[in-house]
C-alpha cells in the first residue's frame, strides 16, 4: 500500500487515481502515525510552498516524515513534494524545508515566460531505475516557477526553461521528480510504476 | 530539450452534453463530454478544458458531475471554468478533479478574486480567460459570454491580471470566434508580447496553417479549439505532424 501525503493540493485527488489505476492500493492522510508506519511514501505537491511546509508543520508531519525517510522507507516528491526536500526555497525563505538534499530552491530565470507551463523533455544525467522503459523523447508535463538546482550528484535527469534544473533525482531510497508524472501521459505512468515496483 | 507548443481541445458544455455555437449563440449538441475526453487523451492532446457556458447555478452540480466523470478519463492536465464567481466556486471544481480554474466575468467585477485564487492554488492553476473585441484603436474586453463591454483595454487587463496572480492567459477574439477564418495574430502576439505569462489563443481555428501562423507570428504559447476536433475536420495527431515538420516543436505521443 502507498501512503499519500493528503495536504489539500489540488493535485492529491490525481495522483491518487493514477497509482489506483496502475493496481496500487492508496491510503490518503495527514496523520503522522500513518506516514510513521508507512511502506512507501508519496508527497504531491501543487502552489505555494509556504502551504505545504507550513502544512506539516501544523500537522506535526515533519518529524514522522524524516524518520521514516531515514529508515529507508520508498519515498516519492512530486513537484512542490520534491522542491520540499531542499533546505531552503526562494518561494518562502523564512521557513526551512525538510533539508535531505544540499542546496537552495531558486525561481527560474525571467528571460522566459514563467510560470514553465506545459510539456517538456528531460536529458539523462546517469541511469535512474525510475526511467525505465521510458523513452529518451518522452515528454512530461511541468507547472512549476521554482526549481531544484541542477549541479547535485544524486540528479538523474536535467530539464532547462531558462536554465537548467533538475527534473529527477534517485538518492538512495528517495526520489523526487520535478514534473506531474500524475499528468504525464503513458510515460508518467511508466514512472509512476516504476516507483511501484521499486517500492514493493 | 524545448518546451513544446500544446495544443488544447475544450468542450464548452451546458453542464452536461457538449454544445456549439457562431459568436456564442446558436448552439446546437456535439457530443458527450466523458466520450470526447477519452478521444482527446489518446490522440495526444496536451491539456483539456471544459467549460460550462451556460453556467446556471442551478446546474452547478451537474456541472461538477461532469468535470468528475472527464477528469476520470484523463492522464493530461484539466482546465475547468465557465461561471467561477468565488473561492467556493473554485474549490469545488478542483476538487472534482480539475488541475486549473478559468475566471472571467467575475475577475472583471472583482479583480481581487485572482489574487485569492493564486493564495490557495498558486499561480499556475489560475488562468485569466479574457475574451476581446476590436475596437478602432484597441481590443476592449467583453464580459459575460462576449456580449457585454467593458470599460478595459486587452492589454492592460492582460497585464493588471498577471500582477494580481494569473498564471496564464486564455485569450479568446470574440470577432473570430465560430468563424473558422483563422486565430486574431495581432491580438495573440500583442497579449502575448506584454505578459510575462503563457498565452493561449482561441477563436477562429479550422486549418494547421492557423495553428503554425499563431505559434510563429502569433507568438502564442499554446492554442485552443473546439468543433474542428469534435466534427473531426481535424485531427489533433495530423495537426501535430504538420506543425513538426514545419519546425514548431509539439509533443508527438510515443
Amino acid at each position: 500500500m502507498v501512503t499519500l501525503i493528503d495536504y489539500g493540493a489540488g493535485n492529491v485527488t490525481s495522483v491518487a487515481r493514477a497509482l489506483r489505476r496502475l493496481g496500487a492500493e492508496v491510503r490518503l492522510t495527514s496523520n503522522p502515525e500513518d506516514v510513521s508506519s508507512a511502506s512507501s511514501l508519496v508527497l504531491p505537491g501543487v502552489g505555494h510552498c509556504a502551504a505545504l511546509l507550513g502544512f506539516l508543520d501544523t500537522h506535526s508531519l515533519r518529524r514522522p516524515l524524516l524518520d521514516a525517510i531515514a529508515r529507508g522507507t520508498p519515498f516519492l516528491g512530486i513537484c512542490l513534494g520534491f522542491q520540499a526536500l531542499y533546505q531552503r526555497s526562494d518561494e518562502a525563505p523564512e521557513i526551512p524545508g525538510l533539508g535531505l538534499l544540499p542546496g537552495q530552491v531558486h525561481l527560474l530565470s525571467r528571460n522566459v515566460k514563467l510560470p514553465h507551463m506545459g510539456w517538456n523533455q528531460i536529458r539523462l544525467a546517469r541511469s535512474c531505475p525510475l526511467l525505465d522503459g521510458i523513452s529518451p523523447e518522452s515528454y512530461f508535463y511541468f507547472a512549476h516557477s521554482y526549481a531544484p538546482p541542477a549541479d547535485g550528484v544524486e540528479t538523474a535527469a536535467i530539464c532547462k526553461h531558462g536554465h537548467e534544473f533538475t527534473a529527477v533525482l534517485e538518492c538512495q531510497r528517495i526520489f523526487g521528480v520535478q514534473f506531474h508524472p500524475e499528468k504525464s501521459g503513458a510515460a508518467g505512468a511508466t514512472l509512476l510504476a516504476n516507483f511501484l515496483r521499486l517500492a514493493a | 530539450m524545448s518546451l513544446a507548443h500544446r495544443i488544447l481541445p475544450c468542450l464548452d458544455t451546458d453542464g452536461t452534453r457538449v454544445v456549439k455555437g457562431v459568436h456564442f449563440e446558436g448552439l446546437r449538441d456535439a457530443g458527450d463530454p466523458v466520450e470526447l475526453a477519452a478521444r482527446y487523451n489518446a490522440e495526444g492532446a496536451d491539456e483539456l478544458v471544459v467549460l460550462d457556458i451556460a453556467a446556471a447555478r442551478d446546474n452547478r452540480p451537474t456541472f461538477l458531475e461532469t468535470i468528475r466523470h472527464v477528469a476520470e478519463q484523463l492522464s493530461i492536465p484539466l482546465t475547468a471554468g465557465g461561471g467561477i464567481r468565488s473561492l467556493e466556486d473554485a474549490r469545488c471544481v478542483v476538487r472534482a478533479g480539475a488541475d486549473k480554474v478559468t475566471v472571467n466575468t467575475a475577475a472583471v467585477e472583482r479583480p481581487e478574486l485572482i489574487t485569492q485564487l493564486s493564495n490557495e492554488f498558486g499561480t499556475q492553476a489560475v488562468v485569466l480567460a479574457i475574451d476581446a473585441k476590436r475596437e478602432d484603436q484597441f481590443w476592449q474586453v467583453r464580459v459575460r459570454g462576449g456580449r457585454a463591454a467593458t470599460s478595459w483595454d486587452a492589454l492592460a487587463w492582460a497585464r493588471r491580471g498577471v500582477d494580481l496572480g494569473a498564471g496564464e492567459i486564455l485569450l479568446t477574439s470574440v470577432d473570430r470566434d465560430g468563424t473558422q477564418s483563422g486565430f486574431d495574430l495581432a491580438l495573440t502576439a500583442a497579449i502575448s508580447r506584454s505578459v510575462s505569462v503563457p498565452v493561449i489563443a482561441s477563436g477562429g481555428a479550422k486549418l494547421p496553417q492557423h495553428f503554425l501562423e499563431v505559434f510563429t507570428a502569433g507568438a502564442a504559447d499554446a492554442a485552443l479549439a473546439a468543433s474542428i476536433f469534435h466534427d473531426q475536420v481535424q485531427s489533433i495527431r495530423e495537426l501535430k505532424s504538420f506543425l513538426q515538420s514545419n519546425g514548431v516543436a509539439v509533443r508527438l505521443p510515443c
